[in-house]
């Protein structure tokens, strides 16, 4: 009676032991993850302050030093355009040692606040995106560069790669990548359907898939990515500044997204969806599921960045090699195009021991010489690449597209609360979209909560 | 034997350790390394979600006291990914259980191959969370996915669905994906209940007249209930608290349909910097752990497991 009494009082002490157990575990799993912040504000001055001084003064040649830098597999360059670069660059900087890691676009902003944050650092250069550099330079996360930038950089390089490398009136980054969405299309499905050129505007747009889904070749003409992620907030803004929406939020912080463009972009794309035309699975697209789909030959039309084409054309993995084309994307009324801008720059962080060197290796990487290495995946930002016959002869179509579309990017707003509106406008244009609110109340929705975003 | 050999064990005795000192001396290393990775973080934790903690605004941490809990509290946001969460919890963990009980029961019928049966079935909890994730959402993918395929050739769909992309579905094809990974876990820890009891008490039983469901209420299902009860306690903390197989699946959409509670708070803390609301939601999602547990503890203490 008395074992039978222990074992069963064993048995209730131990389940409550790994109940407790486990319920802290959960706690300190999640609440861990909050103490980086706690050194960051102490830290991130002294590690500014340093920064600065050491790039004046870079190390001795010769001394050994590796240098860790966070980029993005995805679009744009890829880990073997990146490889070739950095072995140009060791053949003047034998004693420099790159570490590269690549992660996809989705983890690079969540990535970069957990390595860097708490103050101690991994990376001495980090890829960053177009709205990003307002909320990472109050983070203290990067540093500013501004009088360390060539001036062959301040004239040579499109405007619109500048936006990723700016924050009020200072230069934080290297700009790297300059990026927009381009118009991809199968051309034997648009052929078939009596269409003989891209169209031109979002409505052609609409008419021609209209066409397509007429003929009985495909259930939807056109797929998208418009997961809940980045991915749909960039498609939308190159919509809605098409439409003439060119600016989410006005000068003194007030709402734009939720009237003109931004409002005319939602229900054209609600539009698209009710009639057919927009495969639904785009709710849950990305750009590289989007890849994935065009190259099954099922869909006529859809946008993406400059690697897409590449991609979507492989031989290996597409079952419509050489059938995809490139256009400028469609504009509407007097917008002739329009794109969002994919910009990103290589920005030297508060906390890199070799901040000097770090800035070295991107400035090489950005350099004109770097870029014309390879324009498989992503375009020179370099104004003077576009006249380089010898650049531009392996796709004439896709630099005449860029030529126009660079001129006039649109920028996703570079404010500190942006990935707060972003997680925002992501919701609620998919409410929009699955019908759980109209366009209007799910974009309304957002700016009645853009103060609290602001505080 | 002379004085002196007699001598020499006297001098070699020291003192021994009170026992007591010994338990801690080897326990020490271990309870080290839990203040250092659990006891720290969760004082450190508690002592922030205190303060209004931005990243974006480094020097101004103003101490908030309660606010950062009332304004989770009071979130209609939070409270639906509550619900999410529960719902997942409570739908994933009935069937992982349910399909689990069956399955250690035909694991544990005598045949040929048993072995076989029994390496196979734990396969999927093998794999690890994100490759099963990715596995699914592949095969759920609305465009080329094989779910779709198999169900268009086999003719139970006309049209190719959107699994992922409709807030009518993803939830269900994340429970999917999460179920088929963790039932065998469920399935080999009552396995492991099923052997424990004594043959004998099932020829007695059918000695006595016992039909097989007889058996299984009277007998099986009442010496399992500790382990069962241990396996939903694991389960539903598990579940409660999952955030990697819906972030790689869905990311939370669409339309926010998959954003459980640990999702909501990553979100909170990371992308949008809010370090003090972070910790709050970290200890809500504790509190509401420690609840679920409560009951569990009351319930193992009743069936008197």
């Amino acid at each position: 009676m008395i074992n039978r009494y222990r074992a069963r009082g064993g048995l209730r002490i131990r389940a409550g032991v790994i109940l407790m157990a486990a319920a802290f575990a959960a706690a300190g799993c999640t609440g861990s993850s909050t103490t980086p912040s706690a050194a960051q504000p102490s830290a991130a001055a002294p590690a500014s302050a340093a920064a600065s001084a050491s790039a004046a003064a870079p190390s001795a040649a010769g001394e050994a030093i590796t240098l860790h830098v966070l980029l993005m597999k995805q679009a744009a360059y890829s880990d073997t355009d990146v490889a070739a670069m950095t072995a140009a660059f060791n053949v003047d900087h034998p004693n420099i040692t790159i570490v590269p890691e690549f992660v996809a676009y989705d983890a690079l902003h969540d990535k970069i606040v957990t390595a860097q944050a708490g103050g101690g650092g991994v990376y001495d250069l980090i890829l960053v995106d177009t709205p990003w550099p307002a909320e990472m330079v109050k983070a203290g996360i990067i540093t500013d560069i501004t009088d360390k930038i060539p001036a062959e950089f301040s004239t040579g390089v499109f405007d619109a790669a500048w936006t990723a490398a700016k924050y009020n009136g200072k230069i934080y980054g290297v700009p790297w990548i300059n990026d927009t969405k381009f118009f991809f299309y199968n051309e034997k499905l648009l052929n078939n359907a009596g269409i003989t050129a891209a169209p031109k505007t979002w409505d052609e747009v609409e008419a021609d898939a209209k066409a397509i889904k007429a003929k009985g070749e495909v259930k939807y003409p056109i797929i998208s990515s418009w997961k809940q992620a980045e991915a749909v907030i960039c498609e939308w803004t190159q919509i809605a500044a098409a439409m003439g929406g060119s600016e989410f939020v006005d000068a003194q912080g007030k709402p734009l997204f939720n009237q003109g463009g931004g409002l005319a972009a939602l229900k054209f794309m609600k539009k698209l969806i009710d009639e057919g035309l927009v495969d639904p699975a785009s709710l849950s697209s990305t750009e590289d599921d989007v890849n994935t789909a065009m190259s099954t030959g099922q869909y006529a039309m859809t946008l993406n960045w400059t690697y897409g084409l590449n991609v979507m054309n492989d031989a290996k993995s597409s079952k419509v090699p050489g059938q995809i084309k490139v256009a400028p994307s469609p504009g509407e009324g007097s917008v002739v195009t329009s794109g969002v801008n994919g910009g990103m720059s290589l920005a030297v962080t508060a906390t890199s021991k070799h901040p000097a060197e770090a800035l070295q290796y991107a400035l090489f990487l950005a350099s004109e010489k770097s870029q014309e290495m390879d324009v498989a995946n992503a375009l020179p930002m370099w104004k003077a690449s576009f006249d380089n016959a010898d650049v531009t002869k392996n796709n004439p179509t896709l630099f005449a597209a860029a030529k126009i579309q660079f001129t006039g990017l649109v920028a996703r707003p570079v404010v500190p609360y942006y990935t707060k509106l972003s997680n925002a406008l992501q919701a609620a244009i998919q409410e929009a979209l699955l019908g759980k609110k109209t366009p209007e109340q799910a974009l309304n929705d957002v700016a009645a909560q853009l103060p609290s975003f602001q505080q | 034997m002379t004085a002196g050999t007699l001598d020499r064990p006297r001098q070699r005795r020291s003192k021994p350790w009170p026992e007591t000192w010994v338990a801690a001396a080897f326990v020490a290393p271990a309870a080290l390394v839990i203040l250092l990775v659990v006891v720290v973080p969760l004082v450190r934790a508690a002592w922030m979600s205190l303060f209004d903690i931005e990243l974006t605004s480094p020097g101004v941490e103003p101490f908030v006291g309660l606010r950062n809990y009332v304004t989770q509290l009071t979130s209609a946001d939070f409270w639906d990914s509550v619900s999410k969460a529960l719902f997942f919890t409570g739908v994933t963990t009935a069937l992982e259980l349910s399909l689990g009980l069956g399955l250690a029961m035909l694991m544990d019928q005598p045949m040929r191959f048993r072995w076989l049966l029994r390496s196979i079935v734990i396969l999927p909890w093998a794999l690890p969370t994100i490759v099963n994730a990715l596995m699914w959402r592949w095969i759920d993918n609305g465009t080329y996915g094989s779910l779709n395929a198999l169900l268009a050739q086999t003719g139970v769909i006309h049209d190719y669905i959107p699994w992922l992309s409709q807030d009518s579905t993803a939830m269900w094809m994340v429970v999917l994906a999460d179920v088929w990974k963790m039932t065998p876990f469920c399935a080999i820890l009552i396995l492991a209940g099923l052997q424990g009891i004594d043959r004998e008490l099932f020829e007695a039983a059918r000695v006595d007249g016992a039909g097989s469901r007889q058996i299984f209420r009277r007998i099986i299902v009442p010496l399992l209930t500790p382990i069962i009860l241990v396996v939903l306690v694991l389960r539903t903390m598990e579940a409660f608290k999952v955030f990697d197989i819906i972030w790689i699946m869905t990311g939370g959409g669409p339309a926010n349909a998959t954003q459980t509670v640990a999702i909501y708070a990553y979100r909170t803390a990371y992308q949008s910097y809010d370090f003090g609301q972070g910790a709050a939601l970290g200890y809500l999602i504790a509190i509401f752990i420690m609840l679920l547990a409560a009951v569990y503890l009351k319930l193992l203490r009743r069936t008197g497991a």
